[in-house]
């Protein structure tokens, strides 16, 4: 532990040497040069995941924009990303070049007292991406509309299971529940099937054991063009170019929107010109074509907020999510 | 189908495709060694390089060989050094890790090639001729079914438990059951039992566990009880080490075992939520129960059907998932949800159509399986001897270098350094089981099917509002008996047997 520690300072004393150099580089008076040189990527989960994708998708388009000299990644996980985030907190001095990837389950989980800290405790740098969710149902399903779906419902809640991958109380469940509770049912009657990952929970709509499923609009966009399942509705204010078959749940008449994003952390002692070069450095990515062949090759929709819109951001649906986690016990 | 191979065998065959292949195979094998970078790592890492490519078959090849090679390379730690690095290797190690210490680790390895391409060439056939039929086997399974799989799973723990041992592998049956309950589980919201400790709101990772239950006790048990390993395999043995030969004998019984994992690995592997892991235990399960008593007495001590079984069945598994993978678009495993990731990257969707659609694809992944699975004996059965050879290396030098291997392989995946506690602490516990006499495969085995049994048993009680599953769904109720068999006809006939040495008439 120790010895860890030591070597992490010692690491920490050259990253922060670069990081020195790196700041006057920021002057446009460089021209072509990267705005920065390097930026040190944690990622709370293992390789694979979401945020793994999100992390190495963003660090290699600003790389190969020639935004940034060079991206490390650093996958750490544990404590379904809670052991990342003290770590960041802990070692707050020494992490000034890195920055951590998190999404929605980091409001949900403070909310219920699983991580102790909550994005209060970093530094905000920005959403950068999301995606929203959609409710789906077999192809060979009766159910056609949201308005059969609710109608199945209210005949028979418990008949009408409705899974996810993820927990009671986690986004997947609690998108349903928004859903119900919008179209003016009691979202405490929804029967959610939690499975332990979204294929598994694919697997279970296609088999039957479930009568709709909970996910992300990308994962369903991906299961409509296979021609397996039916999309019902998509949380976004109007219809998304992706898949403009897919209605909106507003349109049917449901007033419920929803995006699940990812952005960027750094760290709590982060000064305001040091995060302010991660918001431009990240801000002038989505200009380049190297960020739209990441972004279109993921089918990631562009959804920034930076700096004060990001807090806001977080803290509109801090309050939303919490108001509904409320309502079904969670809190 | 023989127009589609065609294309297929046309596609895989170019220079690049070939090169893709072999050097897929090579990196995956290599990195597959290392505990604690699994097949789901290696190929998350490899992901971007296959990208570049930006030819979906060769990326595809270029990842499938990875993923083969890994599987294959996994073993090698198994069998060697008592340090499985992927749950679907831990069957491998109860025999291939005894026939190691008992010198004889180039045969082990060489059975472990030889079965792995069995088992996997047999899959691809299966895949190839039944995979558009099979896409509505992998959805027959609900939770309740999955919840009685798991059952039969661990029914098979009797296996394991040796003579006079029940009792003990009953106890670490349920040790390693609790153990799976420390976290958040897949369906409740709050973390149980981790003492406030963060590290273990995810709950004990597998990785670390099977490290501290079975390659720092071994490591241990070199360094405390010195007299033993005298007279194991490094001593004196050093031609045989290397040796690979298999008599004719030997072919013949492991012949049969290999033909039947084949197929019963491959539809176990076709199921979205078993995979390799389940596939090897009830592989390994199912050969000792129909082995001749005599052979039954030699799993778990170096039988050659006990390594065999296992390793057949996890591959043929993992082409197995390969079915609800490329026709229903389902992942039924970490790593080939990484591979769907990587798939849509490329911009093929899998589902029924992919073979309509895209048939150049769908082929030029089947034709890649056959060459892979060439490409990985090829390789591996020149370099069997030189990787035996380590276990000539010195004891000095040899145990540190495990040692080394199993805290690596603990801290690399999760870059967290209380893990390495976590290991260290439990290893302590595990030797001391060790030198009693308790079993620890059952233990691993628990931890390993506790999370799955317990979240398809909710899911089902959830579904069903209480028991009633298990006699509203007849395949739900005939797995459920068939694990009930597994665990009493062994033990009834263990006891004929013993009457019957007995010299007492029995019926």
């Amino acid at each position: 532990m120790m010895k860890s520690t030591l070597t992490r300072r010692a690491f920490a004393a050259a990253a922060a040497a670069v990081m020195g150099f790196a700041t006057p580089a920021l002057a446009d008076s460089h021209g072509g040069g990267p705005m920065m040189d390097s930026i040190h990527f944690l990622i709370p989960g293992g390789a694979g995941g979401g945020w793994d994708g999100t992390a190495r998708g963003t660090g290699e388009a600003l790389t190969e924009a020639g935004l940034v000299g060079s991206a490390s990644f650093e996958n750490m996980s544990g404590g379904g990303g809670g052991v990342a985030i003290r770590y960041m907190i802990d070692n707050s001095e020494s992490q000034h070049g890195t920055i951590m990837v998190n999404s929605t389950p980091i409001v949900i989980r403070s909310l219920t007292g699983v991580f102790p800290q909550s994005f209060r405790d970093l530094t905000l740098i920005a959403g950068t991406i999301g995606d929203y969710a959609a409710l789906v149902v077999n192809t060979d399903s009766d159910i056609e509309t949201m308005d059969d779906l609710l109608e199945a419902f209210r005949a028979d809640p418990n008949g009408t299971a409705i899974g996810g991958g993820s927990v009671p109380g986690g986004m997947d469940h609690l998108v349903a529940a928004m859903v119900m509770e919008a179209a003016g049912e009691d979202p405490l009657e929804v029967s959610y099937i939690p499975y332990d990952a979204g294929g598994a929970a694919m697997a279970g709509l296609l088999s039957g054991e479930i009568v709709a499923l909970s996910t992300g609009f990308s994962e369903a966009i991906d299961l409509a063009n296979a021609g397996e399942v039916r999309i019902l509705g998509v949380t976004a204010s109007e219809r998304v170019a992706a898949y403009e078959d897919a209605p909106t749940m507003v349109e049917q008449g449901i007033d419920v929107e929803f995006v699940n994003w990812r952005g960027f952390f750094g760290a709590p002692t982060l000064s305001d010109e040091e995060a302010q070069a991660y918001r431009d450095v990240l801000a002038a990515m989505y200009e380049t074509d190297a960020w739209e062949e990441v972004r279109a090759r993921n089918g990631w929709v562009n959804i920034h907020n930076s700096g004060d819109e990001f807090r806001a951001f977080l803290e509109a649906q801090e309050e939303a999510l919490g108001t509904l986690m409320r309502t079904l016990g969670f809190l | 189908m023989l127009e589609g191979l065609m294309i297929g065998l046309s596609t895989a065959f170019s220079v690049t495709n070939v090169l893709m292949v072999i050097g897929g195979c090579l990196i995956g094998t290599f990195v597959g060694m290392l505990p604690g970078l699994g097949p789901m790592s290696i190929i998350a890492i490899m992901i971007p390089v296959a990208i570049t490519i930006g030819d979906p078959s060769a990326a595809l090849i270029l990842l499938a060989g990875v993923y083969y090679g890994a599987i294959f390379g996994g073993s090698t730690s198994s069998i060697l050094i008592n340090a499985p690095g992927v749950a679907g290797t831990v069957a491998s190690s109860f025999d291939g890790y005894p026939m190691a210490r008992a010198g004889k680790a180039g045969k082990a390895l060489t059975i472990a090639a030889i079965a792995s391409f069995a088992g996997g060439t047999v899959g691809v056939v299966l895949l190839m001729i039944f995979a558009p039929m099979l896409s509505s086997v992998a959805l027959l399974f609900h939770s309740a079914e999955y919840f009685a799989l798991m059952v039969v799973g661990l029914s098979a723990i009797a296996a394991f438990a040796g003579t006079g041992n029940v009792a003990k592998a009953v106890l670490m049956t349920l040790l390693g059951l609790i153990m799976a309950t420390v976290g958040e589980g897949a369906l409740y919201n709050l973390p149980r039992f981790t003492m406030g400790l963060m590290d273990l709101q995810s709950g004990f990772s597998f990785i670390t566990l099977a490290m501290a239950m079975f390659a720092l006790p071994e490591a241990m048990y070199l360094v405390l009880n010195p007299a033993r390993s005298e007279t194991g395999g490094e001593g004196g043995k050093q031609g045989e080490i290397k040796d690979l030969r298999i008599s004719r004998a030997e072919a013949r019984s492991i012949a049969p075992v290999i033909g039947r994992q084949s197929i019963q690995g491959f539809f176990i592997g076709v199921l979205p939520g078993a995979g390799a892991t389940i596939a090897s235990f009830l592989g390994y399960a199912v050969e000792r129960n129909i082995a001749t008593h005599e052979e039954q007495q030699e799993f778990g001590k170096g039988s050659i059907k006990g390594l065999a079984a296992p390793e057949t069945a996890n591959n043929a598994a993992c082409t197995g998932s390969f079915v609800p993978l490329l026709t229903l678009g389902i992942p039924g495993s970490g790593t080939t949800a990484i591979l769907l990731g990587a798939l849509i990257a490329l911009n093929v969707t899998p589902g029924p159509r992919l073979m309509v659609d895209d048939p150049q694809i769908f082929w030029a992944v089947i034709v890649s399986m056959y060459i892979g699975n060439l490409v990985l004996l090829v390789l591996n059965l020149p370099l069997i001897p030189y990787i035996a050879k380590i276990l000539a290396v010195p004891r000095t030098f040899l145990i540190p270098f495990i040692l080394f291997f199993t805290l690596m392989g603990a801290y690399i995946g999760q870059n967290n350094a209380t893990e390495l506690l976590i290991l260290v602490g439990l290893g302590l516990i595990a030797t001391i089981l060790r030198f009693a006499d308790y079993p620890l495969a059952p233990l691993l085995i628990g931890f390993i099917l506790g999370s799955m049994l317990e979240d398809n048993f909710s899911r089902a009680m959830q579904l069903y509002n209480g028991l009633g599953f298990i006699l509203e769904r007849p395949m739900t109720l005939g797995l459920l008996v068939l694990a009930a068999l597994l665990v009493v006809v062994p033990s009834y006939r263990a006891r004929r047997a013993r009457l019957r040495a007995e010299g007492v008439a029995d019926d």
